[in-house]
């Protein structure tokens, strides 16, 4: 008897089911629970309705989200601020969770040291309550943000009631470009789908150009799923993914890496299987990408203009466009290369990492930021990492900040913001109005393209440099 | 969760698509506890000026729209991050429904959660709900769950599809919780079974340092 051909998701999922309920739902096992400073909240719910945390070994927890990056020691001035961090060290504490809190090297940003730590494991089941945890799907993990209530609900009884979404193949075939990225695939494909365009779906990400993909690029590209609307986002584990896991303090060792690496081997889509619908992108033509609006799909090439909304034909669209260029303080048919840029941001789930700040050291080397430029590790280990290589001396001497790990400026929650009306050039997710400040406006980039416009002051095609 | 049944409102059009769940609550207010007065926060930096000020342009500062309880929006309404206290900031300011072409995946959830119907319509019937609404300001719209109805200004009913499983969880405002440890039965033995078949998932109780 043989067994129709499955995907990677099927796979995962039917081995996660715990019991089929009414309308469709399956109460999902979660394997992996991971937690930062905004999960108190549930904590809170949860000893008030007196019941206790189900698996404290599947739960483990990070402050990120609202400390601030500034020096160790410096004390957090904002007293809501430091509640909510006082708050998250407390329930770890009671509750016997794992915290990598303040004063841990290993602290960072919760979907940097998930993986770092070989917490995210193929074929497992991970959440946490924030929409980028498709980020750990680079892992061939089903990994999908939740909401509070949610949190809840996982803390209580490591399920969650979840409809099965539909699939999508994502496959980006071909090489990429010399100075392409995987940010500027996953902002092209937003740009190519909208950003309600994954909405319902599971994106499997296939492809010539994803299996050459290192697993931090492969983290970039699964981390903005959200973006296009969908749940979550996977890359099936090869060799780069076994090579990259094995050893890390988390990740199975021996014998138990041997059992798990085996069944790894059985998670890639069958080659019939199936996918409720299919995009292709040609990696070859994809150039370095910015967004020019306020929502991720209002992206385009480096090499672009601004777009006209007098040239769009449906109301909605056009309306929304005149609005987000009103926002941008930007005229149609202006060249998106020569924008002046008021501030830098390097950082955040996205684009935190060793490779990433690799990248934005090598364009930094010898030239000078003319403008104010963070660097933010996504976590205390890539910061010793990037230290140990010397890149904290190439940003600094290049004249850009070297800060502490954390979420900073992409949320702004521990109170790092742009100012008014700033233009911010930034490697984080959501260009969003006032994501990064009260009439902030932020241009999404690579971590290359945001050296780049820091050391000439304005958006810039790496390749020119 | 206080339970939804049937509700007959004033509806504010929202026509702008993509409304982000920053826009709903801005990020330094969700340290805000509950009680803190999350009606103020909702939609707070495109419904107020700087120095607090209403924004006459923005629907809900309209006297014929401030009594809303439904919203009716355009595409991916509530898509990003997936912060509960954009529903919560919703529901303060006594918002119950919220009609759109397609949501935000999580802030879908989040509403479920919370006791606030969310109804996916087509784009073609919402955009006419919308236009309706915006010729006619401080019109009402029935949202029926049980019969799973939108009754439009002019009176046209437009039914729509909703989960079961939701649909019974917010007509009777039950505690997921409650229901899920329900069962426990059926948990622990997966657990046992799963952890077992996986024996690698579960780590080592002694914590490891790099």
């Amino acid at each position: 008897m043989s067994t129709p051909p499955r995907t990677m998701f099927e796979k995962i999922w039917t081995r996660h089911v715990v019991t089929e309920g009414p309308g469709g739902h399956s109460l999902l096992f979660i394997d992996r629970h991971l937690l930062h400073e905004g999960s108190t909240h549930a904590f809170q719910r949860l000893a008030k309705a007196g019941r206790r945390l189900r698996r404290p070994d599947l739960t483990f927890a990070t402050a990120d989200h609202y400390l601030p990056t500034t020096p160790p020691g410096t004390p957090i001035a904002d007293p809501e601020i430091r509640a909510m961090v006082a708050s998250l060290d407390r329930h770890a504490a009671e509750q016997g969770v794992t915290y990598f809190g303040l004063g841990d090297a290993r602290r960072g940003i919760v979907h940097v040291i998930g993986p770092e730590q070989g917490l995210t494991l193929p074929g497992t089941t991970l959440v946490c309550g924030d929409s980028h945890t498709a980020t750990h799907g680079a892992f061939g993990a089903l990994a999908f943000g939740i909401g509070s209530t949610e949190v809840e609900h996982v803390m209580a009884t490591q399920t969650l009631w979840q409809r099965k979404p539909r699939t999508l193949r994502v496959a980006i075939e071909g090489r990429l470009p010399s100075g392409v990225t995987a940010k500027d695939v996953i902002l092209a494909l937003i740009a190519e789908i909208g950003a309600a365009g994954g909405t319902g779906h599971v994106i499997e990400y296939a492809g010539s150009a994803v299996r050459a993909m290192s697993m931090e690029q492969r983290m970039t590209l699964c981390n903005m799923s959200i973006e296009a609307g969908a749940r979550a986002g996977m890359v099936a584990p090869d060799e780069t993914t076994f090579a990259w896991l094995e050893g890390r303090p988390f990740a199975p060792r021996g014998e138990a890496w041997a059992r798990a690496r085996a069944y790894w081997g059985t998670l890639p889509s069958d080659p019939d299987a199936a996918f409720d619908r299919e995009v292709t992108l040609d990696a070859s033509a994809i150039a370095p990408t910015v967004t020019w609006g306020t929502s991720p799909e209002h992206a385009a090439p480096i090499t672009a203009r601004v777009p006209d909304p007098a040239a769009i034909a449906d109301p909605v669209r056009r309306t929304s466009v005149e609005q987000a260029l009103a926002y941008m303080a930007l005229a149609p048919g202006t060249p998106l290369a020569g924008l002046a840029i008021d501030r830098v941001f390097i950082g955040s789930c996205t684009n935190s990492r060793l490779e990433d700040l690799r990248a934005a050291a090598a364009v930094a080397r010898g030239r000078r930021a003319v403008v104010p430029a963070w660097v933010v590790p996504g976590s205390g280990l890539v910061k010793r990492d990037a230290e140990r290589e010397g890149l904290d001396r190439v940003f600094r001497d290049a004249g850009f900040e070297w800060r502490e790990p954390g979420c900073s400026m992409c949320v702004g929650m521990n109170g790092e913001t742009g100012a008014e009306g700033e233009r911010v050039a930034s490697t984080s997710n959501r260009n969003f109005e006032g994501r990064q400040g009260k009439g902030v406006r932020t241009h999404l980039v690579s971590p290359a393209m945001a050296a780049a416009a820091a050391v000439t002051g304005r958006l810039t095609d790496v390749r020119t440099l | 969760m206080e339970p939804f049944r049937r509700l007959t409102a004033v509806a504010a059009p929202i026509d702008l698509p993509n409304v982000d769940t920053d826009r709903i609550i801005p990020a330094r207010f969700l340290r805000k506890p509950r009680d803190a007065g999350y009606a103020r926060f909702l939609f707070h930096d495109v419904r107020f000026t700087a120095d607090g000020a209403e924004r006459p342009d923005f629907v809900l500062n309209q006297a014929a729209y401030r009594p809303a309880r439904i919203l009716v929006t355009a595409e991916n309404f509530g898509c990003g991050s997936s912060r509960e206290m954009a529903v919560w900031a919703l529901q303060a300011y006594g918002i119950r429904a919220v009609v759109a072409p397609s949501l935000g995946d999580i802030f879908h959830q989040n509403c479920f959660k919370n006791g606030l119907l969310p109804v996916i319509l087509p784009a073609g019937v919402v955009g006419g709900l919308r236009g309706q609404l915006r010729q006619r300001p401080g019109a009402t719209m029935t949202v029926d769950l049980d019969a799973q109805v939108v009754t439009a200004p002019d009176g046209t009913a437009h039914a729509f599809d909703v989960d079961p499983f939701r649909k019974r969880m917010l007509l009777t405002g039950q505690d997921e919780i409650a229901l899920t440890l329900g069962h426990e039965a059926a948990i622990a033995d997966f657990e046992r079974r799963h952890l077992a078949a996986m024996d690698w998932v579960a780590p080592a109780p002694t914590t490891p340092s790099r």
